[in-house]
C-alpha cells in the first residue's frame, strides 16, 4: 500500500498552481499538508486523488499511475473529503453516508445489511449515530462536515484525503476528529491551517509555498521559527511541549503594516 | 431490530409497493377507459382486453369494440407511458445537472420536434400522422444533435450543459416561426398550436407499441444508473470521488433520455409540465434514491398523465382542450398541496 507522487504540476491560466512537487506519503501515517492559503494544498490534495489528471509527472497508487486505474477500483480504497460540499437532494444523513458504499456494491444491488452496519460504525465513529435519520438540509455546518467525513470512512479506504477537515467543527469535535485520524490504520493526507494542531497530532508534515514543497518531515523539523518567517510570513516563538512536540505562539505578522503616529 | 432483519422488510415492502403500483395502474387504466361519450361498463372493457388476448370470452359488438380496443385503450395506455417515461427522463435530467429547473425539454428535443413537425405540416413534407411523427423524430435528433456538437467532447459541467440546451432550443424555435410565419395559412398554424401544446388524440397500437420499446428501454438503462445518479448528489468531483466517470456517465444518460423524449414527444407533442414536476413530487414522497425514485416517478408521472387526458377529453366534451394545458391546471394546486405539507423542503 503506497501513494506517492513524481514531479507532478498543474496550472491554471499559464500560472504554476502545483509546481513539480514529489512526495512519498508515509503509509499508516498521519500526514498534514500545510501552506498558506494559495500555496496548492487543495490542487495537489485533488491531484493525489486522482480526481484530476496532473499536467505533468505521475501519481503512482502501488506503484500504478493512478490516472489509469479503473475509477471504481480506486474508490474502494482511497477516499476523498472535500471542502464545502452541499447539495439540494433532500436526503437523510444515513442515505448520504451510504453512498460511500456505491464503489463496493454490485451495480444494480441495493445497499444490504452490511452496507448498514458499515455506515452505521462510520457515523458512530464520527459521533453522529444519535442523528442517522435527521434530514441534510437541517444539519450545521460542522454536522454536515463529519457526516461527510463518516461517509468518507464508510468507503473503508486504505488511504485517506481530507481538505481542511476542522473547518466548521466546535474545538471538542475538531480534537475528537484529529484522535480518530491519528489512531486509525488507515494512511490520511489532510490540510490543516490550524499549525498547532498539526504539531500535536501529525505524524509527518509537508509544508508547501506557492506550489512547491518546500519542506517535509517531522513537526519538529517543518515547525520551526525560520520556516514560519518564510512561508507563513509570522514571527512565532516555538518551544516543545512536553510530548516532545513543538508548541507555537505567533508574535505578529513580519511586515507589519505602518501604524498610524498617535 | 438488526440491520438483517431491516433489509428483510426493505424487501417486503418493496414486493408490496410494486405489487399496489400494478393493481393501482390497471384499475386506472380500466377506469379511464370507461369514460367517454358511448356508455360503456368496466366489465365491458376487460371484455375487449380479454377477447382479444385469445381468451375464450363472448367478444363486444363490432362498434363497442372498435371504441374500446381502436380508440380508448391506445390512447389511454400511451397517456400512461408518455407520462411516465417523461418524468423519469426529468428526475434523471435533474440530476445530472444539479439543476431543479431541468425538464425533458432541456437538450433541444421538444424545439426540434416542433420545428420537424411544423416542417411536415406546413411545408407539406410527406403526409398523414406518420409523416408527422417521422417529421418531429428527425427534429428532435437534429437539435440533440446541434446541442452535442456545440457541447463539444467532455461534457464539461452542468452550467455549459444547460446554456447549450437553451441556445439550440432558440434556434429551433425560430426556425419554426419561420416557417410559420414564411408559409402557412390560419388552418396550418392552429393545427401547430394544438401540436405544440400536446395532444395524445392521434394514438394508435403503432405509436403505443414504439412508445413503451423506447420507454421501457430508457427507463432501464436509467434506472440501472441508479447508483451514479445517486452519486451526482454532491457534483461532479464527489461522484468522481464515489467510483463513478462523470463525462461517460453523462453522454450515455443525456442519449439515453433524448432519444427515449425525442420518441415520446414525435408520438404526442411537446406535452410540458409532467416531466418538470412530477420529479419534484415524488421526491418529496419517496425520498432522493434513484433506485425507488426512477419506478415511483414512471408510476406517478403515468397516472397523472392519465387523470390529465381523461379529464381533457370528457370534461368539456364534445370539444376536447390539450392536455398539455390540463397538466398545468391540474398539476399546480397538485404541486402546491405537496409543498405545503413539506414546507422545510430546501430551496
Amino acid at each position: 500500500m503506497s501513494l506517492s507522487a513524481h514531479e507532478i504540476t498543474w496550472t491554471a491560466q499559464g500560472r504554476p498552481i502545483v509546481d513539480g512537487i514529489t512526495v512519498e506519503i508515509p503509509p499508516g501515517g498521519l500526514t498534514g499538508l500545510l501552506g498558506p492559503n494559495g500555496s496548492g494544498k487543495s490542487t495537489l490534495l485533488r491531484l493525489l486523488a486522482g480526481l484530476m489528471r496532473p499536467r505533468g509527472g505521475t501519481v503512482l497508487l502501488d506503484g500504478h499511475d493512478l490516472n489509469g486505474l479503473p475509477r471504481r477500483g480506486v474508490a474502494r480504497r482511497l477516499a476523498v473529503v472535500a471542502q464545502e460540499v452541499n447539495t439540494d437532494v433532500e436526503m437523510t444523513v444515513l442515505d448520504v453516508v451510504l453512498l460511500g458504499r456505491i464503489p463496493h456494491r454490485g451495480r444494480t444491488a441495493a445497499s444490504g445489511a452490511q452496507d448498514l452496519s458499515l455506515a452505521r460504525q462510520a457515523l458512530r465513529q464520527c459521533g453522529m449515530a444519535e442523528l442517522e435519520h435527521r434530514r441534510w438540509s437541517t444539519l450545521s455546518g460542522g454536522e454536515r462536515q463529519r457526516v461527510n467525513i463518516a461517509r468518507a470512512l464508510a468507503q473503508e479506504p486504505s488511504e485517506l484525503l481530507l481538505d481542511e477537515p476542522t473547518n466548521h467543527l466546535d474545538i471538542v469535535h475538531q480534537l475528537a476528529l484529529l484522535d480518530m485520524l491519528a489512531a486509525t490504520p488507515v494512511t490520511v493526507v489532510t490540510a490543516l491551517h490550524d499549525l498547532n494542531l498539526a504539531a500535536q497530532y501529525c505524524d509527518h508534515l509537508l509544508l508547501l509555498h506557492e506550489g512547491r514543497l518546500v519542506a517535509g518531515g517531522s513537526p519538529g523539523e517543518v515547525l520551526t521559527e525560520q520556516w514560519l518567517e518564510r512561508v507563513y510570513r509570522v514571527r512565532a516563538e516555538v518551544t516543545t511541549s512536553a510530548t516532545g512536540r513543538p508548541c507555537l505562539r505567533f508574535l505578529g505578522p513580519l511586515d507589519r503594516p505602518h501604524r498610524a503616529v498617535r | 431490530m438488526t440491520a438483517r432483519t431491516v433489509t428483510a422488510t426493505r424487501r417486503l415492502s418493496t414486493i408490496l409497493a410494486i405489487v399496489v403500483g400494478i393493481l393501482l395502474l390497471a384499475m386506472s387504466i380500466t377506469a379511464a377507459s370507461v369514460v367517454g361519450a358511448a356508455g360503456l361498463s368496466p366489465a365491458a372493457v376487460l371484455r375487449t382486453v380479454a377477447v382479444h388476448a385469445g381468451l375464450p370470452v363472448e367478444p363486444l359488438p363490432a362498434l363497442d369494440d372498435g371504441i374500446v380496443w381502436e380508440l380508448r385503450l391506445p390512447r389511454v395506455l400511451l397517456a400512461v407511458l408518455v407520462g411516465g417515461g417523461l418524468s423519469v427522463c426529468g428526475a434523471v435530467l435533474q440530476a445530472l445537472t444539479r439543476n431543479p429547473l431541468a425538464d425533458p425539454y432541456l437538450l433541444g428535443i421538444s424545439s426540434g420536434a416542433s420545428t420537424g413537425a411544423v416542417a411536415v405540416l406546413v411545408l407539406g413534407i410527406g403526409t398523414g400522422a406518420m409523416a408527422l411523427s417521422t417529421g418531429a423524430f428527425a427534429g428532435s435528433l437534429l437539435a440533440f444533435g446541434c446541442v452535442l456538437a456545440v457541447i463539444g467532447r467532455g461534457t464539461g459541467g452542468s452550467i455549459r450543459v444547460v446554456l447549450t440546451g437553451v441556445v439550440v432550443s432558440q434556434l429551433f424555435s425560430a426556425l419554426t416561426s419561420l416557417i410559420v410565419i414564411w408559409a402557412g395559412d390560419a388552418q396550418s398554424t392552429r393545427g401547430v398550436t394544438f401540436w405544440l401544446l400536446g395532444s395524445l388524440a392521434s394514438s394508435n397500437w403503432a405509436s403505443v407499441g414504439l412508445c413503451a420499446a423506447a420507454g421501457a428501454a430508457g427507463v432501464l438503462i436509467c434506472w440501472l444508473a441508479s447508483p451514479s445518479l445517486d452519486a451526482f448528489a454532491f457534483g461532479r468531483e464527489a461522484a468522481a470521488s464515489l467510483g463513478i466517470t462523470p463525462a461517460r456517465t453523462e453522454i450515455t444518460l443525456f442519449a439515453t433520455t433524448a432519444l427515449t423524449t425525442a420518441v415520446l414527444v414525435a408520438a404526442s407533442g411537446a406535452i410540458g409540465f409532467v416531466g418538470l414536476i412530477t420529479p419534484h413530487a415524488v421526491r418529496a414522497l419517496t425520498g432522493g434514491r434513484h433506485r425507488v425514485l426512477l419506478p415511483a416517478c414512471a408510476l406517478c408521472g403515468g397516472l397523472f398523465l392519465l387523470v390529465a387526458d381523461t379529464v381533457a377529453r370528457a370534461a368539456f366534451a364534445p370539444r376536447e382542450i390539450p392536455v398539455g394545458v390540463l397538466t398545468a391546471l391540474i398539476g399546480v394546486p397538485a404541486f402546491a398541496v405537496i409543498m405545503w405539507r413539506r414546507k422545510d423542503m430546501p430551496a
